[in-house]
C-alpha cells in the first residue's frame, strides 16, 4: 500500500513545486545573488545565515526537507561545506540537485583561488585543498559567478531564461557601477597591514590591497590560542597592524583582547548578507564593509 | 579590464537575446571565450607575482603558495587514475578503564544479548579493565557512478576483522527516494546509525546494550527504502528488510527475510536556534535457538534456548540547541530514547555442561516477555573545545512469563540503573579526549563505579556526521 501511496503523493507534490525555480543556497551571499538575477522569477532559501560559520553547520532536519524540494543547490564549493552538505544532498533523495548534475552549482571553481596549499596535512589544521572558500569578498568574483550562474538558472528554467538573462544584465551593469565606486572609496586603505581573526577576507584584502599581517587562529579552523595572541602582540611592535577584522559569526573575544592590548580598532565586517543591519543585499554588503573599514582605520 | 570581460557578457547576452545567424553567433562567442581566457591568464600571472611579493614582505601564516587557478582551467593531471581513489578515513579509538571485576558482565532481568556467541561482546574493548584499544574503524567511501554511492567500514582489532557496514546507496532516483542495500546500521531509533566515535559518551546507553548488545546497534544484511516527503516540516519514512542474524534475532538457514523494519521521523526548526527530531521505529525479528545462561533455582548454571519471535518498539527525540544556530561555541544537545520489546516462543531449558542442575530432563516451555527501558542525556558544549553532559538510564525487566521453566530457572526481576557524567576536550574536530564517570547498578547487588579515559583520533577524509 505505502509502496503505491509514495510514488502518488510524490507525482501531486513535484506538479505543485513546477511553480518557481527552487533555489537552495548553503551561504546568504549566494542566495542574495540568486535573488537578484531571478527576482521574483525564484524561491530562494539560504541554508545559514550570516551569524553561522559555514564550516560547522549540522545536516539538520530542515535542511533536509529543502533540499528535497529544491531545483537548484547553489554551494561555495572548495570543502567549505564538507562537514554537512554531502549528506544532505545525498539524503534528500533529489536526483536533481546531486554534484554532477546540472542543479548543483559550484561558485568556487568558477574563479580564481588564492591560497591553494602546497602541502595538504592536517598538521597546518582544517585546509582546504582546493584554496580559500570565502571567494565572494572580491566583487569581481560575485560578477564572474553571477554570469555563470545566470546561465544555470537559464539552462534549468527554460521558461525564464530571458528573464534570467535580463536580471543578470541589470545586476551586472549595476554591480560594475557600485564596483568603481567602491574602489574610488577604499583607495586610502590600499596596503592597509590589518589582522584577521580567520581567513575570511583573504578575497576582499586582495581585492583592496589590505596586508595580512596574521590571523588570530594558530591554524585555520584552530580556536585562537594565548600563545598565537602574544605572537601577534610580540610581532606588533615590530610590524604593526592597524585592524583587526572579525566576521559576524567569530567569537569578539580574541580579537577584543587583541585591540585592547594594542589600541588598534577591532572591527566587525558584515561577511555577508545580513551580517549588520546595514547589509541587507549584496550591495549593502560591499557598501558598509567599505564604510566599517575606512572607518576603523581613521 | 574588468569592464571589457562584463561589456563582452553584457554583448554575448544581448546577442542572445536577437534570432541572430547561429553560426556567427557561435564564432563571436568562441571569440570572447579566447579573449576572456587570455586575459584571465594574465590576470592570474600578475596576481601570483603580486602575492608572491607580498607573501615576501608579510608573515606567512602557512605553507601556502599562491598560486591562483581554477579548477575548470587545470591541466590533465587531475584526470590521473588516483584520482578516482575514494575517500579514506580511520578512527583510532581506545581507552583506560577502572571498574568492578565482574565474571560475567550483563544486565540483570534482560537476555545477555549475544554475549554467547561474541565472546566479551562485539565491542571488545569497551568491558575490557585497565588500558584497551576499542575498534579501528577503516571507512572507504565514494561515488560509484552518477547512480550509486558506496561505503564499507572495517573494524579491527587483534586478529579479526568485521564488516561492520558494506553498503551501496542511491543517488538517482529522486522523488524524495533513497535506496540502500548491503549490511547497514538499521534507522531504527536514533542512536542506531552512529558509530561509536560519535557517541557522546563512553559506552552505548543501558538500553542499546540490552536491545543489540554491547555493539550497541543493530545492523544487517538487507535493503533499505526511505522516502522523503516534499514537504517544509522533514517527515521521511522507512522500511528494511533483511537477513536478521543479529541479536535479538539469531542466523537462520532459510530463504526469504528474517528481519522487517519500518521507522518515520519528523523534525523541523523553532525559530533559528533550535532544531529537533522525533521519531518511532518497529523492528521484527525471530530466533532459533538463541541461547542464554541462567542460574537454577540452586544457583546452579543451566543454558536456556529460545525459539520464537522479538518485537522492538522505539521511541526517540531529539532538541538541539546553538545561539544563532551556530553551535561552533556554544551549543546543547538533549536526547531521549525509550523502547519497549516483546518476545515470545518456546524455551528450552538444559544443563550442558552436566552440573547437574535441574534441567536435566530438557524441559520446553512457553516463554513470553515484554520489558521497557529508556535512557535521557543532555550534552552542553560551552566552549569550541569542552563539552559536559549527563545521562541517567533505567531499564525494568518487566514481564518475564517462562511457563513451567518457571520452577527450574531463577527468574529475576529488577530495575537496572545507571548515571553518568562525561566531559570531553577537542582539540580540533578530529581529535576528542574524554573522561567519564558512571555508577552503574546494572546488576543486581553490584554498585559499579566506573570511570574511563577515552581519546577518539579521526584521519583522513572530512566525513560528514548526520544530525
Amino acid at each position: 500500500m505505502k509502496r503505491i501511496l509514495f510514488p502518488l503523493l510524490a507525482l501531486l507534490a513535484a506538479n505543485v513545486a513546477q511553480a518557481d525555480l527552487r533555489v537552495f543556497a548553503t551561504v546568504p551571499e549566494w542566495g542574495a545573488l540568486a535573488k537578484e538575477i531571478g527576482g521574483d522569477k525564484v524561491k530562494v532559501y539560504s541554508a545559514t545565515n550570516a551569524f553561522q560559520d559555514p564550516h560547522r553547520i549540522e545536516a539538520k532536519p530542515s535542511l533536509l526537507a529543502q533540499a528535497r524540494q529544491a531545483g537548484l543547490v547553489v554551494a561555495v564549493g572548495a570543502d567549505l561545506e564538507i562537514g554537512w552538505l554531502p549528506l544532505v544532498l545525498r539524503d534528500s533523495g533529489n536526483a536533481a540537485i546531486q554534484p554532477g548534475r546540472p542543479g548543483y552549482f559550484e561558485a568556487a571553481v568558477q574563479v580564481n583561488r588564492l591560497g591553494i596549499p602546497a602541502v595538504v596535512d592536517r598538521a597546518h589544521g582544517d585546509v582546504h585543498a582546493a584554496g580559500n572558500p570565502h571567494i565572494h569578498l572580491d566583487p569581481r568574483n560575485v560578477l564572474k559567478v553571477a554570469e555563470k550562474l545566470a546561465d544555470r538558472m537559464a539552462e534549468l528554467d527554460a521558461a525564464n531564461a530571458t528573464a534570467y538573462q535580463a536580471g543578470h544584465a541589470a545586476f551586472a551593469s549595476k554591480w560594475q557601477a557600485a564596483m568603481a565606486r567602491w574602489e574610488k572609496e577604499a583607495a586610502p586603505l590600499k596596503g592597509l597591514p590589518v589582522l584577521v581573526h580567520h581567513q575570511s577576507f583573504a578575497y576582499l584584502s586582495h581585492w583592496l590591497g589590505l596586508k595580512e599581517l596574521g590571523s588570530l587562529e594558530p591554524k585555520p579552523g584552530i580556536e585562537p590560542s594565548s600563545g598565537q595572541l602574544s605572537a601577534l602582540l610580540a610581532q606588533q611592535q615590530r610590524q604593526p597592524a592597524r585592524l583587526v577584522l572579525r566576521t559576524a559569526y567569530q567569537q569578539e573575544g580574541p580579537s577584543q583582547w587583541i585591540a585592547g592590548k594594542t589600541g588598534m580598532p577591532a572591527v566587525l565586517l558584515p561577511y555577508t548578507v545580513g551580517g549588520t543591519p546595514e547589509a541587507k543585499d549584496l550591495f549593502g554588503l560591499f557598501d558598509d564593509t567599505i564604510q566599517r573599514l575606512l572607518k576603523g582605520a581613521r | 579590464m574588468q569592464k571589457r570581460f562584463a561589456m563582452a557578457a553584457m554583448l554575448a547576452a544581448s546577442f542572445g537575446a536577437h534570432a541572430a545567424d547561429n553560426s556567427e553567433l557561435a564564432a563571436i562567442r568562441a571569440q570572447i571565450d579566447d579573449m576572456k581566457r587570455a586575459y584571465e591568464q594574465r590576470i592570474a600571472a600578475l596576481e601570483q607575482k603580486l602575492s608572491q611579493a607580498e607573501a615576501k614582505s608579510a608573515v606567512a601564516p602557512a605553507p601556502v603558495v599562491a598560486a591562483p587557478a581554477a579548477a575548470e582551467r587545470r591541466p590533465a593531471a587531475a584526470s590521473s587514475a588516483s584520482g578516482f581513489n575514494p575517500e579514506v578515513s580511520l578512527i583510532l579509538q581506545g581507552q583506560y578503564k577502572n571498574m568492578k571485576d565482574v565474571a560475567e558482565r550483563g544486565i540483570t532481568g534482560f537476555w545477555p544479548a549475544g554475549g554467547h556467541d561474541h565472546g566479551e561482546g562485539a565491542v571488545e574493548g569497551i568491558n575490557k579493565r585497565g588500558f584497551s584499544l576499542n575498534h579501528t574503524e577503516l571507512v572507504l567511501a565514494a561515488n560509484i557512478d552518477p547512480y550509486w554511492r558506496g561505503q564499507a567500514i572495517i573494524a579491527t582489532l587483534d586478529g579479526t576483522a568485521e564488516v561492520e557496514e558494506a553498503w551501496f546507496q542511491s543517488l538517482g532516483l529522486g522523488h524524495g527516494i533513497g535506496l540502500k542495500g548491503g549490511r547497514f546500521r538499521s534507522g531504527i531509533g536514533y542512536l542506531n546509525e552512529q558509530h561509536p566515535h560519535m557517541w557522546d559518551f563512553a559506552d552505548a546507553p543501558l538500553m542499546y546494550q540490552a536491545m543489540f548488545g554491547t555493539h550497541g546497534s543493530y545492523a544487517q544484511d538487507g535493503v533499505q527504502f526511505k522516502w522523503l516527503a516534499p514537504t517544509e516540516t522533514f517527515v521521511e519514512f522507512g522500511a528494511e528488510i533483511g537477513r536478521g542474524a543479529n541479536f535479538p534475532g539469531t542466523d537462520r538457514n532459510k530463504n526469504g527475510s528474517g528481519a522487517a523494519a519500518v521507522f518515520a521521523h519528523v523534525g523541523g526548526e523553532v525559530g533559528v536556534s533550535h532544531s529537533w527530531r522525533a521519531g518511532v521505529s518497529y523492528l521484527t525479528t525471530r530466533a532459533k535457538e538463541r541461547e542464554a545462561h541462567f542460574a537454577d533455582i540452586n544457583g546452579l548454571e543451566a543454558q536456556g534456548v529460545l525459539s520464537g519471535r522479538s518485537q522492538s518498539y522505539i521511541a526517540d527525540f531529539v532538541w538541539k540547541w546553538a545561539p544563532n544556530g551556530n553551535p561552533k561555541y556554544q551549543n546543547f544537545k538533549f536526547q531521549t530514547e525509550y523502547f519497549q520489546r516483546r518476545e515470545s516462543g518456546d524455551m528450552t531449558c538444559r544443563d550442558e555442561d552436566a552440573v547437574g542442575n535441574a534441567c536435566a530432563a530438557e524441559p520446553t516451555a512457553a516463554y513470553r516477555t515484554r520489558q521497557s527501558g529508556w535512557y535521557a542525556q543532555g550534552v552542553y558544549q560551552f566552549t569550541p573545545h569542552w563539552r559536559a553532559g549527563l545521562r541517567y538510564e533505567q531499564l525494568d525487566s518487566g514481564v518475564r512469563d517462562f511457563g513451567d521453566n518457571a520452577a527450574y530457572l531463577v527468574v529475576d526481576s529488577y530495575r537496572p540503573k545507571k548515571a553518568s557524567a562525561m566531559i570531553d576536550y577537542s582539540w580540533s574536530e578530529f581529535s576528542r579526549v574524554r573522561l567519564q564517570y558512571a555508577q552503574d547498578k546494572s546488576m543486581l547487588g553490584i554498585t559499579d563505579n566506573q570511570v574511563t579515559v577515552q581519546y577518539i583520533m579521526s584521519l583522513g577524509a572530512h566525513g560528514a556526521h548526520k544530525f
